[in-house]
């Protein structure tokens, strides 16, 4: 079956131009940036980073007449601790999200997740929200996103609104997001005491995107699961929780078997393709060896603290 | 459209198309072809310049989006005429087979040592790992950034 994969455009076309003319628009502030897309409803992209977008363009897989880069919009650039939660600007790099000490205390898998995505290079241009809205069943942001429970904040002419992670991805390289808002930034309620996590990929080398990629986080009282959360990436259309073995998990102490059982169950809940990274039977085997060994480790954290 | 930046230390200006990478424009309208093109997707590392400090890869920037910032190529990187430790080391060590990557490399190993003088040989490797070489096998380019790292030690940039 592998070998009816089709060969990426990637590897047939020339990459050192851009063979799609544009129209180019840097605004200065977030309501220019969005005055802009309301205007060209729909006919523009908006470019951050530009890791993912400009190689799409390279090989024409999107066409827009109108690229709005909001690279250097500083108001969407932070990261701050506020009551309700950790506030990450959209474009916020990965180099900086991998930098930073309270992520690296607070929501240790979002960390593990951005020092696991491409090189330094790679973390020092992509950003948070280019990865979110970029929409790859394979992002690396996603899972460890969905475990923390996070809501993405989207702003458009029309106002603002919140999106539960949970719900923000819709299909391969499809969100929830209207082509007229702009993703400015991501908010995760702090976790309570008692609580551990973990991020887990498997990628061909450490430059490529996740094989399986998998993100828990669990909460322990006494010895016993008070409530645990699986996100898996790259073995479904979107990133996916397993929801079924997170109930299973509630109320159990953790064993082997148990954890082997859950394993089992969150497994049985994706549903992979093949593709020029991997088959279907392999994502789902390593889907339970990173659940399995994702589990140990949040669990670890949750009682060691 | 007009461009305006600072190139290697230089005010410089130039007209670019939206659609012109910076690497086609250091290369082709400022002559600077120590910047290498190879895959073209950010897969490779050879087209690593400094942008306000940081590494990015000059393949997947757009020229217009570096209007108002700072450009460093590998150019830039030695002053009047004096190897930087980075560039030092690499000839002592030998590190170079056919070069075309190095210039990356370079880059690579200037930005981590200003981030981290003293790196283990992991912490290398790792910062390096968005750089392939298809002649070396890495040996070499690991020992001349330890290397570099002792000339760092010695005389930090900028004393």
């Amino acid at each position: 079956m592998a070998s009816r994969v089709r060969p990426s455009p990637i590897n047939t076309m020339n990459t050192h131009i851009i063979p799609v003319r544009f129209e180019y628009f840097a605004p200065k502030t977030l309501n220019e940036a969005v005055d802009l897309l309301s205007r060209f409803r729909g006919r523009a992209k908006v470019l951050a980073g530009g890791t993912d977008l400009v190689v799409q363009m390279k090989v024409g897989r999107v066409r827009p007449e109108y690229v709005v880069s909001i690279r250097w919009l500083r108001e969407l650039d932070f990261i701050d601790t506020r009551e309700d939660g950790l506030h990450i600007g959209a474009l916020t790099k990965l180099r900086r999200i991998e930098k930073s000490d309270v992520i690296r205390r607070g929501f240790i898998a979002l960390y593990e997740a951005a020092k696991a995505m491409g090189g330094v290079q790679v973390r020092c241009m992509g950003t948070v929200g280019g990865n979110l809205c970029n929409a790859s069943p394979a992002a690396d942001t996603a899972p460890p996103l969905m475990v923390y429970e996070a809501r993405v904040k989207a702003v458009s002419t029309r106002g603002e609104r919140e999106i539960p992670i949970t719900k923000f991805f819709k299909g391969p390289g499809k969100s929830a997001l209207e082509p007229d808002e702009i993703l400015t930034e991501v908010m995760i309620p702090y976790q309570p005491a008692n609580t551990g996590s973990a991020f887990l990929k498997v990628a061909r080398t450490s430059m490529d995107l996740a094989k399986v990629n998998v993100a828990a986080a669990i909460n322990v009282r006494e010895g016993v699961v008070r409530w645990a959360r699986i996100a898996l990436g790259a073995v479904a259309p979107t990133p996916i929780r397993a929801l079924k073995a997170e109930a299973y998990l509630a109320g159990k102490e953790l064993g082997e078997d148990v954890i082997a059982r859950a394993a089992e169950i969150a497994a049985s809940e994706t549903r992979p393709i093949t593709d020029v990274r991997s088959t279907a039977w392999y994502r789902r085997e390593v889907s339970k060896v990173l659940v399995k060994d994702a589990l140990r480790i949040a669990y670890g954290r949750a009682v060691r603290g | 459209m007009r461009v305006r930046f600072k190139l290697n230390g230089e005010p410089v200006e130039v007209d670019v198309e939206p659609n012109e990478l910076l690497i086609n424009v250091l290369r082709e309208r400022f002559g600077l072809t120590g910047t290498k093109y190879a895959c073209g997707i950010g897969e490779c590392g050879a087209c690593t310049v400094l942008l306000d400090g940081e590494p990015v890869l000059s393949c997947l920037t757009l020229a217009a989006d570096v209007d108002g910032h700072e450009v460093v190529t590998v150019e830039g990187l030695a002053k009047s005429g004096e190897l930087t430790p980075v560039q030092r080391a690499f000839i002592e060590e030998g590190a170079v087979q056919c070069g075309y990557c190095i210039p990356g490399f370079v880059i690579m190993a200037e930005s981590l040592l200003r981030e981290n003088p003293e790196p283990t040989e992991a912490e290398i490797r790792d910062y390096i790992r968005g750089n392939l070489c298809r002649c070396t096998g890495y040996v070499n380019i690991v020992k001349a950034v330890k290397r570099a790292s002792k000339y760092f030690k010695l005389a930090p940039p900028g004393s």
